[in-house]
């Protein structure tokens, strides 16, 4: 993975200087928490319902072991012992003293990481697809474009005052596995039929109140041109995008309004004035990042380990484990291992400081001292050798974190809801808990196959509802907590927006709701049919009819 | 109000006129874009010194091609917030070929004073309570950048790489 160099650390140091300077400027009460308000925010710090949530940054989701158990330590030492990890590949704490957030990022810097820029109206955290460098439908290694592309938002002269967040994911695989389509920019690393490399470039998709799927505004951007093309979006964004109204400032309104025609234009008419700009970092730079990413020492394995194969045959439960939670990796021999980090019993997302440092421990006998963050709040060891199957498996059964459960059911993305948020209307995690308990017969939860079900307590739908398959929406009423539901929506190649079944439900209701839906299914599942194929062929009539006709 | 020029706190040598103002000979005026469409002639052949403020709702475009008549232009930050005039400055420095004073004006504190200080801005119309010395500090917060922009630093890949050059010379 990357290592800072010295400009690197200079940089973070700097910027823990500013930062610890501008905590106490609020403290002594020299500026005011309205003009606080903003230089926290591009620090990940919000004000929570009981005290201050810290978000702290993992680039394209890549984190070592000595990273994590910084990470373990933090929590540790300035929360309750927990963390909690995001859709974007981040991590937060929502325990945090303000008095103390200068030093947790002097702690942070020393492992290479930080807080930059993770809220506020700024480039956000670059994610990726989790399986970066391991998968086997891969074009293009994304982390060093990814690298690259962080730097250059990096305290950016020019973009540091938006008009609103903006978030890039890229991937270089044909599976999407880091929701690019519901980003402000997605990248695709893909393959002209000349064999050059490039990117396709996707605009103006996002969440929150008005959910949009974004637009290809390239089908083919040369490499080299990547850092420049960003460069003109971000400045038509910055002088066009809405500055009167919060809930119309992200770049999916000026799309949407302009028509993804115009609003090209505006883009490529910028993009030929800036044709002289250099902002290429230049070969040895390029390479300088590439050789960080480069493949760990892999040994030469048999394709299948007989261990294994024996082991599953005997126990149960290490056979649904692997069959669930472990994927094909680019590497004969070796594993790619997903840590759901979403038991029956738990909340979804959150991990204490023991399983942190757990993990911290199997990544480095077991998988070159790395990890990966998804976006569907999991965790991922990328480099497992089959031999070593069994043992990580052991090691996650003694952490709770074994649960054979990766895109099912109880795999479910819920934001913190109520219980910590205040934009929240709605409690979330509640709803998640209700939902394990009812689902909670593994066997069961296997039967039901495939399914992202997404929780949001609020609008602002951090817990992608609108792209889950089956979403949920907690919305207040007179004081009171409804449900609404959502059906037929995905964030991955094949995106969509789901749509509103019917009237919300009742907080007492919901769970309900949700068995009824899954018995439509499974009564009329075909053979090998998921879910979200079932629901697409037939449409939500039946759907409908199971959730309202007994009412 | 403090002004800070270069690095120091300066006098401000400038009168920003309303638009009925009456303009004297041989002085230093900041005239808004109404005035310097409408009167456009007039002041071009007067013996004043010129300056144009734009405020954020006025994309410097409309007076790419009069930059040449300019010692000043102001940008107005009409809000912390609002970081149109960021992009403006570049446009002012990089495209349109402005070698004049480039001050900041309204909104301008501390904080962003080392990102307008890269974009081009050399003077700064600090807000009402801003510290005047630690806003001399921000203008160098940080020794080190990742990008190149209007200002002297070399963005990180040209210091880690000695024999960095252009990739397409000339």
């Amino acid at each position: 993975m990357y290592e800072y160099d010295q400009t690197d650390h200079t940089l973070t140091r700097e910027r823990v200087i500013e930062y610890r300077d501008q905590v106490s400027r609020r403290l002594e009460g020299k500026i005011s928490e309205e003009d606080f308000r903003p230089l926290r925010l591009k620090n990940g710090l919000y004000a929570q319902m009981h005290a201050y949530m810290l978000r702290v940054a993992i680039p394209y989701g890549v984190i070592s072991s000595d990273q994590l158990r910084m990470l373990a330590h933090i929590g540790q030492k300035y929360d309750k012992g927990y963390g909690h990890f995001t859709t974007r590949q981040n991590l937060q704490y929502n325990w945090i003293n303000l008095e103390d957030t200068p030093e947790i990022l002097k702690e942070l810097s020393s492992v290479e990481m930080s807080a930059i820029q993770t809220s506020g109206n700024v480039n956000r955290n670059i994610t990726s697809d989790p399986y970066a460098g391991v998968a086997p439908d891969e074009v293009l290694d994304p982390r060093p474009i990814a690298e690259i592309i962080r730097q250059f938002l990096t305290l950016h002269p020019e973009f540091s005052w938006l008009p609103r967040k903006f978030k890039i994911a890229v991937t270089g695989a044909d599976e999407d596995r880091a929701a690019i389509k519901v980003h402000d920019i997605g990248l695709k690393i893909i393959k002209s039929e000349a064999g050059e490399i490039g990117f396709e470039v996707l605009v103006g998709g996002g969440l929150g109140r008005s959910p949009f799927i974004a637009k290809t505004i390239r089908g083919f951007l040369p490499k080299e041109d990547v850092i420049r093309y960003i460069q003109a979006i971000l400045r038509v964004y910055n002088i066009e995008g809405r500055r009167d109204n919060i809930y119309k400032a992200r770049i999916k309104i000026l799309v949407h309004q302009l028509g993804i025609k115009s609003f090209a234009k505006l883009v490529e008419d910028e993009f030929k004035a800036s044709k002289d700009d250099i902002l290429l970092v230049g070969r040895e730079e390029e390479e300088r990042i590439s050789a960080f990413f480069a493949s760990p020492d892999y040994v030469k394995l048999p394709i299948d380990y007989i261990g294994v194969v024996e082991a599953s045959t005997n126990d149960n439960a290490f056979a649904e484990w692997l069959e669930r939670n472990v994927t094909t990796h680019k590497q004969a021999g070796y594993a790619i291992v997903n840590v759901p980090l979403k038991p029956l019993d738990g909340v979804p997302g959150d991990i204490t400081s023991d399983q942190m440092d757990a993990i911290a421990r199997l990544a480095e006998k077991y998988s070159f001292s790395e990890i990966r963050a998804t976006h569907r709040q999991n965790l991922v060891l990328p480099d497992v050798a089959k031999r070593d199957l069994i043992s990580v498996w052991q090691g996650l059964c003694g952490i709770n974190l074994a649960t054979a459960n990766l895109d099912r059911i109880s795999d479910i993305i819920c934001c913190p809801g109520m219980d910590y948020c205040s934009l929240a209307t709605t409690r979330s995690i509640p709803i998640a808990q209700r939902l394990n308990e009812r689902f909670k017969h593994l066997d069961n939860i296997l039967n039901i196959g495939e399914i992202h079900l997404n929780i949001s307590g609020c609008i602002n739908a951090c817990g992608h509802h609108h792209v889950g398959h089956m979403g949920i929406l907690g919305v207040e009423k007179n004081g009171e907590e409804f449900y609404q539901v959502t059906l037929g929506g995905s964030s991955s190649r094949d995106a969509e927006i789901g749509k509103i079944i019917g009237p919300a439900f009742s907080s007492e209701e919901i769970v309900d709701a949700v068995e009824k839906l899954i018995g439509v299914y499974i009564s009329n599942r075909e053979v090998g049919e998921q879910y979200l194929d079932t629901y697409r062929r037939i449409g939500p009539i039946l759907f409908k009819e199971a959730l309202y006709d007994a009412h | 109000m403090t002004l800070i020029k270069d690095g120091n706190v300066v006098e401000n040598s400038w009168r920003t006129v309303d638009d009925n103002d009456e303009i004297y000979d041989v002085e230093a005026v900041i005239v808004s874009l109404n005035r310097w469409q409408n009167e456009k002639e007039a002041l071009s052949v007067s013996n004043c010194s010129l300056g144009i403020c734009l405020n954020s709702d006025q994309h410097p475009a409309v007076i790419a091609s009069d930059v040449g008549h300019f010692y000043l232009i102001a940008l107005e930050f009409s809000a912390l917030a609002d970081g149109r005039s960021f992009s403006y400055a570049r446009f002012l420095r990089e495209r349109y070929g402005f070698k004049g004073e480039l001050r900041a004006v309204g909104e301008v504190t501390q904080d962003q004073l080392f990102f307008m200080g890269r974009c081009g801005f050399d003077s700064f119309e600090l807000s009402e309570g801003t510290n005047v010395e630690k806003s001399i500090g921000a203008l160098t917060s940080f020794s080190v950048a990742y990008q190149p922009a209007v200002d002297n630093l070399k963005p990180a890949y040209r210091l880690r790489h000695e024999s960095w050059q252009l990739p397409f010379p000339g």
